[in-house]
């Protein structure tokens, strides 16, 4: 994390902290909720199965609120850039992708899905030409396809094209 | 010599051309993996391991199935030095300290030197390592057969505890994202009565998290996310690697031999207890900057500063795997993956393998002993080739390698759920590794969440709830001891340095 970027800052170290020890604590909250509702004592025959989660629970509560007035405790020169607002967008650049990629592949298959993700990644952030894009993301998805589905024998989710390809 | 026999048997059953092949391929491929960003040692395993699956349940397939995965683990510690030095990016978090020193000298045109101090120190670590987990695993086995469950809880503890104790990441973080890991463990149907916990009538949670999902999303995705951070291009220094090289470098290294020595110790070390193999490599840089008489130039391009953290890093890699082959308790993330294909593959980890599956305990020693001798050459003969992947730009290979992936995560349970877990681990990766939330104690956490309860419980049973069964005898009183006191070590180490400021 370093300020030579220059870049302006999205996010500050300190929210980005507090924020993460305030999910840390809502995770740890659930916890604790759902072992009491099974029971965190003791019957005749031992510990019930909320025993256990229970205290895990509320350790990651514990050191959640010690986080969190840790990162407030945070100022001046320790509250640098987490993340700048150019690597922020270059980051979300890849995430929103992948998160319609994995979105498509339970619809059009793994192999048309990743082809697509390929090709549009190539194109977009490389600016490569058609052709190249092309060889490159079905070539990446054939040998997939033989890796998987004719060597190891482990089928993948297929869509349209390979039901019309006759490949299922 | 019990052990030697049994190491010659092991050699008997690795030598078989198909093993071998295996082991080239996992060392190959290991490399590959080690090179490019986002895919690592364990990560690279996880994604691998349902391929495994059918091999597995062919006879003596399990040997060779974990030939392959141990070689892919070999093949990524060495291929992590290739990038620290000639692209200054560390491929592996243990080759962040190899960059110090390794760079620098490639900036100066001895990347080849660089390159050959690296392999061959991490060769030696190796070495090193192998030779303890052969003459001292027996031993620890044997040791750990009259374990119980207090004793193994009290393993499991100290295990967690060191990560608070050893790790580099603030205390309270080390603590959140440990029992974070447990939490995601304990999803899903409880191991001692079978009633469902914390699924919330969802059926995607019926199973629980599974480890592998959270390998590859917490070190996959996150890997690249980080990486995209730096721009979109890799500039390297070029590798010129031949015979003479290769020799004037090794008529070289003896020079360090003591720094070798140091540096496998702590190696071993760190890998056996568990710190891994990041913490060893950084320790191991630090200690041989202050013994040495070149101290003050470490940083500018030293030899022997690419030696230490090699050599440490590759002894801790190694050496973790034999507390997860004696006792079941992996020392690294890789090693926990590795156990977890162990379990898969239906063998149970722990003390009893030593007794029931000799030939795979001892063809995996001395896969180990080849594998390395398999790893060196290797790398020494293709690093350009190696080098030539770094060189695919990033908008290329980060789509392939998040199709990789989600092919991984896939495979694990063939369920698209699971796809989508692996992108939110990898942000909630992304987001840890900004903020020093160590990852390691996370996935550790969530391989031996369950076994670890159980333990616990069973001990609780025994005792009907008297937490002093942990202090009953002296073995599990001096294990849970020493727990204690690498759980406080924080607290500790601070008291001694508020003291030894006051006088």
């Amino acid at each position: 994390m370093s300020e030579s970027g220059g870049g302006k800052p999205a996010f500050r170290v300190r929210a980005a902290e507090a924020v993460v020890a305030a999910v840390f604590f809502a995770l740890g909250a659930i916890v604790i909720f759902d072992s009491a509702r099974l029971g965190f004592g003791w019957r005749e025959d031992g510990p019930q199965p909320g025993y256990f989660p229970f205290y895990i629970g509320a350790i990651i509560c514990v050191s959640a609120l010690i986080n969190f007035g840790l990162a407030l405790a945070v100022a001046g020169e320790k509250n640098g850039v987490f993340v700048e607002a150019g690597q922020l967008k270059l980051v979300l650049a890849v995430l929103v992708p992948s998160a319609v990629y994995v979105g498509l592949i339970g619809w059009i298959g793994i192999y048309v899905a990743s082809a697509a993700f390929v090709a549009f990644f190539m194109r977009w952030l490389g600016k490569y030409v058609w052709w190249k894009v092309a060889a490159v993301s079905i070539g990446n998805s054939v040998v997939f396809f033989l890796i998987f589905e004719v060597w190891f024998k482990i089928p993948l989710p297929k869509g349209p094209l390979e039901a019309v390809l006759r490949l299922n | 010599m019990d052990e030697i026999q049994s190491l010659l048997q092991g050699f008997a059953i690795v030598l078989t051309l198909k093993n071998v092949a295996l082991m080239f391929t996992g060392i190959v491929l290991g490399v590959i993996i080690g090179v490019l960003p986002g895919l690592g040692g364990a990560n690279g395993v996880a994604i691998l391991l349902p391929l495994t699956f059918s091999m597995a349940q062919a006879p003596g397939g399990t040997t060779s199935a974990i030939i392959l995965l141990s070689c892919i683990y070999w093949g990524a510690l060495f291929g992590g030095a290739i990038t620290s030095i000639l692209f200054n990016i560390p491929g592996e978090p243990w080759s962040v300290a190899t960059t110090f020193d390794g760079y620098p000298l490639a900036q100066k045109g001895r990347a080849g030197e660089a390159l050959t101090a690296a392999f061959t120190s991490s060769f030696v670590g190796a070495l090193v390592a192998v030779i303890v987990i052969t003459f001292l695993s027996p031993i620890v086995a044997g040791f750990a057969l009259e374990f119980g469950p207090p004793e193994f809880f009290s393993v499991y503890l100290l295990t967690f505890c060191a990560f608070i104790g050893m790790s580099k990441e603030p205390p309270f973080k080390t603590l959140a994202t440990m029992m974070l890991g447990f939490a995601l463990a304990a999803v899903g149907t409880d191991p001692v009565t079978g009633t469902l916990r914390l699924t919330f009538g969802s059926t995607h949670l019926l199973t629980g998290f599974d480890f592998l999902i959270a390998v590859i999303g917490l070190f996959g995705i996150g890997e690249i996310l980080l990486t995209l951070e730096e721009g979109l291009a890799f500039k390297g220094a070029q590798a010129k690697m031949n015979m003479k090289v290769v020799i004037e470098t090794w008529k070289e290294l003896p020079k360090y031999w003591l720094t070798s020595i140091r540096s496998s110790v702590v190696g071993c070390f760190m890998g056996i207890v568990p710190g891994g193999a990041t913490p060893a490599s950084f320790m191991s840089y630090g200690v041989a900057r202050r013994f040495s008489k070149d101290g003050d130039k470490f940083g500018t391009g030293m030899v022997e500063g690419v030696v230490a953290p090699e050599t440490a890093a590759h002894a801790a890699g190694t050496a973790a795997l034999l507390p997860m082959l004696t006792l079941g308790v992996p020392g690294s993330p890789t090693a926990a993956v590795l156990l977890g294909g162990l379990l898969i593959w239906g063998l149970q980890p722990g003390p009893l393998l030593f007794v029931e599956q000799k030939d795979f305990v001892w063809g995996l020693i001395a896969s180990m002993y080849l594998g390395n001798i398999v790893g060196l050459i290797v790398v020494l003969t293709c690093v350009p080739l190696f080098a030539a992947i770094l060189r695919v730009p990033f908008s290329v290979i980060a789509p392939i390698i998040i199709v990789i992936c989600a092919i991984g995560a896939y495979t694990v349970h063939n369920s698209i759920f699971d796809v989508w877990m692996m992108l939110v681990f990898g942000v909630a990766g992304y987001v840890f590794k900004k903020l020093q939330y160590p990852l390691a104690p996370l996935v550790l956490a969530i391989v031996l969440g369950d076994r670890a309860e159980s333990s616990f419980r069973q001990a609780m049973l025994i005792s009907q709830g008297d937490m002093t069964v942990f202090f009953s005898n002296s073995l599990v009183g001096s294990l849970t001891g020493l727990a204690l006191f690498l759980l406080f070590w924080p607290l500790l180490s601070l008291l001694l340095a508020r003291l030894r400021a006051r006088y």
